[in-house]
Formats: C-alpha cells, structure tokens, sequence
C-alpha cells in the first residue's frame, strides 16, 4: 500500500474511533472523554497498522501490547478494539453498567484484547515495563506500547519506571506521553509543572525522545512509531502534543478531564463526529 | 503433609535465606519461567547465588519497590512465576497499591518475600520493622499470607507457593539463622496448621507461627512440669487460615492462646478470633504486639521488650484457663 493511502486509511480508521468513543461514553451519558480523544490518532495508527494483534486471540504470545497506563482512557480502547473486531461494538454500550466487561479503567481480566490493568496512575508504566523486560527475556520480537498521560506524570513511579526501563537497555518498549497540557484540576503548568520538559526529563533518564508538533495527526504519529522502531537499545519516549477532548464539541474548548454534558450536547457532539468521519472518507 | 519435629530450642547453622535461595536454584534450573525480582537487597538474602546462575531471570530493580512490584505483575502477565524480594517494611507498606491493583487484582500471581519480619529487622530499628506486613496483605482478598519458621520451611513452603498461579502471595522470610524446628524434609500444606503437640488432656490451645512457634514449645515444656497439659499448633498459613482446626481445637481443649510477630490487631490472633466469633466462640488471649511501633536493638531485647517470649505464653495459657 502505498503511504498516502494508508494515511487515508488510518485518518478514517481515527474518525471511527472518535465516533464510537464518544457513543460508548454517550451510552452511560458521563465519563472521560477529554483523556479518551486526545489518544484517539495514536490508537488508531497502533491498532489500524503497527500492531501485530490477533482479534480471535487476545493472549496470542507473540502480539504487541498496547497499555493505557492512563487507564481512564478505556473508552478509546473499548472503541478501538471494537472496530478492531475483538468483540461485537454493542457491547462497549455497557460501559460502567452492572456487571459490564467495559469499565471505566482498563481491566485484562474483563475486557479481550486488554493486555494489563490499569487505574492507579502509573502503575501502568511499571507493568508495561515489566512485560517488555519479559518478551526480551523469552527472545519474543515484539513490541510493548505504553500511553501516559501528562498529568500522569507527577506519579514518581512513572519515573521509576523509566529508569529501569533504561537501565535494562528495553528497545522493544515505546512510550507515549498524550500531553495534552491538562490533568484534573486545571492546566499541567499550573497544577504541577514539569521542569524543563517530559521530552526533556525522558532524555535525562536515557531515552530515545521523539517529539511530534501535532499527536492528533496520523502521519506524524505513524512517522514517529517507525522511526522508534530502528532505535536500539535504548527505550523510545514519543511526546504527542495533543488536544484534551479532541472533537468533543462540549469538552475540546475546555480541556476537561471528566464531563457529564447535556443529552443535546452529547447529540451535537456525536453528529460533529459523524460529519468528520464523512468528510474523511469524502476526501479519498 | 508429612514433617518431622525436631524443637530442641537448637538454632540452624542455615539461614531461613537459604532455605529459599536453594528451593529457588533448583525451581530456576527446573523451569524456565521462574524469575527473582530484587530491590537492592540480594546481598542481604544472598540472591546474588541465583544472578551468578540464571543472570537473564534474576533481575535487580534497584531501591524502587513501587516500580519492582509493577515490573513483577508485568513479568507475570508474561507467563513468568515471579517473586519479589525486599524487606518486610518496603514489600509491603511501600508497595502496597502496586501489589493490590497490578497484580493481585489483576490476576497476576505475583510471590512476595519480605525479610525481617517484626523484631527481626532488630537493628535496622523502629523504621524497618513491620508488626503490619501480614495485615496490610491480609487485607487482599485471595491472597495467601505465610509466615514460617525455619530453613525446612521456607524451603518447603518457596516450592508451594511457586506452583500456585493466578493468585498474589506474601511470605515472611527470617534472614538469618534460626531456631530449628523442622527436620529438613518436612512438607506443608498450604492453608493446613501443623499440630506439633497433642494429648486428649489439653487444657487449652496455642497458635503460632514464625519465631512464636519455639517459644511456643518452650512454654509446652514450662507447662507441663507444672502439670498443664496443652496443644500446640503451628499456623504458618494466616490466610486462608485453616478454620477447621481452630474450631476443633477449640472444641476439644475450649482456650485458645495466639502467638505472633505482629500486630495482633488484624494480625493472627485477630484472624484466630474472627473464626472462633462466628464458630465457636471460646475465651482467647493474644501474645504479639499490642499497637505499638517498632523500636531499635537485639532481637532477643526486643522480645523481651515487646514480650514475645515463652514466659508471656505460660501468663497467658494460665490466664485463659481461668477464663473457661
């Protein structure tokens, strides 16, 4: 396939991504939508083209594996791996419903196609980071995707992590910062600010760093990943510079981290989408 | 389950550590998947035998046990059989949440081993001495909470707990030489006490584990040339704890005595007393520590101070029979 046309597909794999996100959440009414959309281009060119994945077999030992260690971005997941054929997309309409498969931080032990379970912020970057050290041990060729959120990156464990990851030479691990410049109480600067940079802290701790002017732009997305992908020995850090509630009308202008919109608002949002979706695929 | 009792007081030539770094090589040379996650203490429990044979799987994270406990949960998810190893005080209060979210609630069987339980850590002080590591890992549900006694032990019990998958476990583990309770070769159930003493005249019972367990048949002895005659039993397993002995022992002798490194709230005698409350109520006293912090110096200081010692069981065995 030539690159422009996977470009095209991924763009519109990204769309339906957006919509059947914001439909997912839309089901319960209440979620977090600012941390689920500003991924949603990077899930769509991990799952739409780099990922070796097997819908049919979620635990396949030769997959890659993708970690939200931001877990409260299981949403984009759930539509993803939806779309991606892992399950029937009705069910993602359970989200946080009793005994639901979908809940609102990723579980491996409920949902196909989850690989670690995540909630506690930055524990996700530990076990990311563990798997990866044991793919290398059994010799696997394959590769471990983890997302942390920028906010997420307060957590000292995240930084624990890196330095391990480091230590231990993990070239087969890449991490996604979403920095999306917002966490719960209000812009990351403001809340706690980050020194000199996550590139830059990345760097200190001797990772590869990548940074990508626009996170929410597939080409540069899948440019990054591949270039991470020739990078040995060392661990790829890739800072996307996101938008928090990405084509969430009700949430981009705001950058929320949770939102419970109006039934209209969600009808708006949810049509906006679908528009997108249909002016991507118009632009074939 | 098949043991042989040797309790003369004696103590082991062998550290407890050995006991698991033995059980380990041979796990480690036997299966492939077996790994040993460190945080910068395999010189104090002489891991550093497992680096120098199986270099790839025995992984040293360095002081980070926040981290060393995710990285266990994600060696697991990998299909390992993971233990991780710090001190007591650092394997559990400070990687509790690791330990609870990303492998015991997710699944992931993680084998914990904190080392100088209670006045064990001695002279590393109030700091390093954890009366609550059992409590904090009792608090998980399914997890299984071990604490053992001696080098067969810890050999016996690294084997179990190995095989068990799916399912987080936390073992105590006495670096150092310690009395010999076991014949080497001695073989445990988990979940399962062990009744090392018993007559149809028991006037009461004593539960224990770890160092209680040799105070415990100190105070047998002290005991029965006054004329006293009680059971005694060692409860290695705290969680699932084996409440069908605790219910007959209660039945047959109608005193219980708890005896434990710890904490006794939410700690064994807590665990002891939950069962007989809801089965059997029957007068029990605890010998452990009542709510107090550690503290700095000899173990042997530090039971007198925090009165784990055969001496505080008699009291106590005399104390809860008066109570029938």
């Amino acid at each position: 396939m030539q690159k422009a046309e996977k470009m095209q597909a991924l763009r519109e794999f990204a769309a339906e991504i957006r919509v059947e996100t914001l439909k997912t959440i839309g089901s319960l009414g209440f979620g977090h939508v600012g941390g689920s959309m500003s991924i949603v281009e990077a899930m769509a060119v991990l799952y739409g083209d780099v990922m070796k994945v097997d819908p049919k077999n979620p635990r396949w030992e030769d997959r890659d594996w993708c970690v939200l260690s931001k877990g409260h971005a299981g949403p984009c997941a759930y539509a993803t791996l939806a779309l991606k054929g892992f399950y029937p997309l009705e069910e993602t309409r359970t989200l946080n419903k009793p005994s639901t498969n979908f809940p609102s931080h990723t579980d491996r032990t409920k949902t196909p196609g989850v690989d670690l379970t995540t909630g506690s912020l930055g524990q996700g970057m530990s076990t990311a980071t563990g798997a990866a050290l044991g793919n290398k041990i059994d010799g696997r060729d394959n590769h471990v995707y983890v997302f942390v959120g920028d906010g997420e990156c307060d957590e000292g464990q995240v930084w624990e992590a890196a330095q391990f990851a480091a230590h231990y030479k993990l070239d087969n691990l890449t991490c996604f910062v979403d920095n999306n410049k917002n966490q719960l109480d209000g812009p990351v600067d403001t809340v706690m600010s980050h020194g000199k940079g996550i590139g830059a802290k990345f760097d200190a701790f001797g990772w590869n760093v990548i940074d990508v002017a626009d996170g929410n732009d597939v080409e540069q997305i899948y440019d990054a990943v591949q270039e991470a992908l020739t990078v040995k020995g060392v661990p790829t850090c890739i800072v996307l510079n996101t938008i928090k509630g990405k084509g969430a009308t009700f949430a981009e202008p705001s950058g929320a981290h949770s939102s419970q919109p109006s039934p209209e608002q969600w009808e708006e949002a949810i049509a906006a989408a679908e528009a997108e979706l249909a002016a991507v695929k118009a632009a074939k | 389950m098949s043991f042989t009792l040797i309790g003369k007081h004696e103590k082991d030539k062998r550290s407890c550590r050995d006991g698991y770094v033995q059980a380990m090589l041979e796990l480690m040379e036997a299966d492939k998947s077996v790994v040993h996650v460190d945080c910068d203490l395999m010189g104090c429990i002489n891991t550093k035998k497992l680096l120098a044979a199986f270099p790839e799987r025995t992984i040293n994270a360095g002081i980070a046990e926040a981290n060393a406990m995710g990285i266990a949960a994600g060696l697991t998810a990998t299909g390992k059989k993971t233990w991780i190893h710090s001190f007591g005080c650092f394997a559990s209060r400070r990687a509790f949440d690791q330990a609870f979210m990303s492998a015991a609630y997710a699944k992931l069987g993680v084998h914990v081993l904190g080392s100088d339980p209670g006045v064990c850590a001695a002279y590393n002080g109030g700091t390093h001495m954890p009366f609550e590591d059992c409590a904090l890992y009792m608090s998980v549900p399914d997890a299984i909470v071990i604490d053992p006694v001696d080098y067969a032990q810890v050999y016996a019990l690294t084997k179990k707990l190995t095989a068990v998958e799916g399912r987080l476990s936390y073992m105590r583990m006495i670096r150092k030489g310690f009395t010999t309770v076991y014949a080497d070769g001695s073989d445990f159930e988990i979940g399962k006490g062990v009744t090392l003493k018993e007559s149809a005249d028991d006037q009461a019972t004593i539960i224990a584990s770890g160092i209680m367990v040799d105070e415990s048949l100190k105070a047998y002895e002290m005991l029965e040339a006054e004329g006293i005659k009680v059971r005694v039993i060692d409860m290695f397993t705290w969680k699932p704890i084996d409440e069908e002995l605790i219910v007959k022992s209660a039945k047959e002798t109608g005193a219980i005595v708890t005896a434990e490194n710890h904490n006794c709230t939410c700690g064994l005698g807590s665990a002891v007393a939950r069962v007989l409350s809801e089965k059997c109520p029957t007068p029990v006293e605890m010998v452990g520590v009542h709510d107090q912090f550690g503290q700095v110096g000899a173990q042997s200081f530090l039971q007198e101070a925090y009165k784990l010692t055969a001496e505080e069981i008699v009291a106590n065995v005399k104390k809860v029979i008066a109570r029938k």
